[in-house]
């Protein structure tokens, strides 16, 4: 870690180190058999700090990879772990239609939010900040909200939409499978728009998940029942999936620049001029016609700057 | 940069491919929609060694039939969700690896016993919960201190291996008397309740204490010991429960920890 992040070196935010080991790996230095992972050596820790301190994850190398952290370096790579991007609230947990137009009554918080603290980054504890003060003044906001607030007018069968959309995927009688669709987005992302995106990979994994969409109109699941549907269940989630991934790469493609998490190998500097600015994406079209600019308008929202005054991340 | 990992690796000698194995297991299905009764389906997987059992589930699902039911969420160890019985021992099926059951039979896996039976390997959890509700599993506290509540290294000790447990079932359902007594608050509960009675910065032990000396509370406990042995997080509940017993006739949660056989260290 010393040449990636000379001060602080294996203390270094998690989207330099996770850049420095896929690094690492594709310039042939990766250990093991293929050559595709590195090695976290936490043999100096001790018996002691290891049990004590970081018992699960010691114990999750014990047990699924025969690895005792104690003696022994334990093979590692990257992989998604946070959606650093989400439902667009403000500091009360209120979602927002846009950049500041409130949505009465409909509130956001933990990993499906966003309430943009920490940007483009995921750094240590953030899920605890979602959870501890945002859940919080989520729930506590919705409560004094549904006080006084007055129950609306709903449409005529105001489930027929969720309904619909059960029975279509339910009852849907094509060839795909939902196993093998996921299996080749997941790969795919991860191939192109996980830890280095270059415009490239992007466009790449655009076609394949425009052909994935176009699949996921000829899927079938085999249970039909009613009760504890998990084969629905995961069939409803991919075409959920497919519509973030398009919008996690659609945004990304747009950003030329590089910030936090989010590395362009074709733009590796960070551009504040142009885009100290979050992405809102908005749903303006078929969410399923073949060009994700025909249904997906991007808009920007200014970064609200308080105590800490931006500059270049130097460790 | 990942296709240039890939490609980087495939250049160097190709190292010998991991061996996989045909598996055989017989897997308990039921549908209330469509079964009168349960019944046992076999299926063969291809799996490696350092596979998971849930990794055979989902094999099975994804590839072969997509109308398995069972729950699982984070897949390692820490959510709770995937607790099953495997070769008739309670177990988490991320937690179980292939490597550790012999293959050379077929390996049996049916849903937890002593709640209700919701379809395949799902399970009805809300019995459990609604123990485990019962116990008052939240912090009980009158001061509103400004900042956190202070407390020593050894005051945590005394209370850290309950503080383990993932709400998987597996000890309750493991438990003959719960099998036999739904009613039974179950090992669970009582070391939820643990967790709080012996912790000093609840003030709420008496009236868990109380609800617990009932007789589907704590006495009915007969030191099996299944629990203890079902506990994927290493748990030692039988010794839980012992200790709120013991506090129930002390009438007090201040044992003295010097009267407590020490607490195992775990491997």
């Amino acid at each position: 870690m010393e040449r990636y992040a000379p001060t602080i070196k294996d203390l270094a935010p998690r989207d330099i180190v996770s850049r420095c080991m896929v690094q690492e790996v594709a310039e042939g230095r990766g250990a093991g058999p293929n050559k595709d992972y590195v090695l976290l050596d936490c043999t100096h820790l001790g018996a002691e700090v290891l049990e004590t301190k970081l018992p699960d994850i010691t114990e999750f190398a014990r047990t699924y990879l025969g690895v005792d952290p104690v003696y022994e370096p334990v093979p590692v790579m990257p992989t998604a772990h946070y959606a650093m991007g989400g439902i667009p609230t403000n500091v009360k947990g209120e979602v927002l239609s846009d950049n500041d137009t409130i949505v009465p009554g409909l509130y956001a918080a933990g990993e499906c939010a966003c309430v943009s603290v920490h940007g483009s980054n995921r750094l240590g504890t953030n899920s605890l900040l979602d959870i501890n003060v945002f859940g919080k003044r989520s729930g506590n906001n919705a409560v004094e909200y549904a006080k006084t607030a007055e129950f609306v007018p709903l449409p005529e069968n105001p489930a027929a939409f969720v309904t619909g959309l059960v029975d279509q995927v339910r009852t849907a009688s094509g060839t795909e499978r939902i196993g093998a669709l996921r299996k080749e987005l997941q790969d795919e992302m991860d191939r192109n728009a996980q830890v280095f995106r270059t415009d490239e990979s992007l466009a790449k994994v655009t076609e394949t998940i425009h052909e994935l969409r176009q699949r996921y109109q000829n899927i079938s699941i085999q249970d039909k029942g009613h009760r504890y549907n998990t084969d629905l269940l995961e069939a409803i989630e991919l075409g959920f999936l497919l519509d973030l991934a398009e919008v996690v790469v659609y945004s990304a493609r747009n950003r030329k620049e590089s910030r936090g998490g989010h590395q362009r190998d074709d733009y590796p500097k960070r551009d504040d001029e142009t885009y100290m600015k979050h992405t809102m994406a908005y749903l303006t079209g078929d969410p399923h016609s073949a060009d994700a600019a025909d249904h997906i308008s991007l808009g920007w929202k200014p970064v609200v700057i308080t105590n800490y005054q931006p500059m270049e991340r130097k460790y | 940069m990942a296709t240039a990992v890939a490609e980087g690796s495939s250049a160097a000698q190709a190292p010998a491919p991991i061996q996989a194995f045909t598996v055989t297991l017989i897997i308990r299905r039921f549908d209330p929609e469509k079964d009168a009764e349960p019944y046992w389906q076999d299926f063969d997987v291809e799996l490696y060694a350092t596979d998971r059992v849930l990794d055979a589930l989902h094999k099975i699902k994804w590839e072969q039939d997509g109308s398995l039911s069972f729950r699982r969420s984070c897949a390692h160890g820490v959510c709770g969700s995937d607790a099953m019985r495997i070769n008739g021992r309670n177990r988490l099926a991320c937690k179980t690896l292939i490597k550790d059951l012999d293959i050379s039979k077929p390996i049996y896996v049916e849903a937890i016993k002593g709640l209700p039976l919701e379809k395949d390997l799902i399970v009805d959890m809300e019995p459990f919960f609604e123990s485990y509700r019962e116990i008052q599993p939240f912090l009980i506290a009158s001061d509103k201190p400004e900042k956190e509540r202070i407390q020593s290294a050894a005051q945590r000790e005394r209370f850290d291996d309950t503080t383990k447990c993932i709400l998987c079932a597996a000890c309750t359902s493991s438990c003959p008397v719960f099998w036999t007594d739904g009613q039974y608050f179950g090992p669970a509960a009582i070391v939820n309740a643990h967790r709080f009675i012996f912790d000093s910065r609840d003030e709420g032990a008496q009236v868990r204490l109380d609800i617990l000396n009932d007789k589907e509370g704590v006495w009915r406990c007969r030191t099996t010991f299944n629990c203890t042995e079902a506990c994927p997080r290493g748990i030692q509940v039988t010794k839980a429960i012992a200790e709120v017993k013991n506090a129930i006739m002390r009438g007090s949660a201040d044992i003295p920890v010097s009267d407590l056989a020490p607490t195992p260290q775990r491997a």
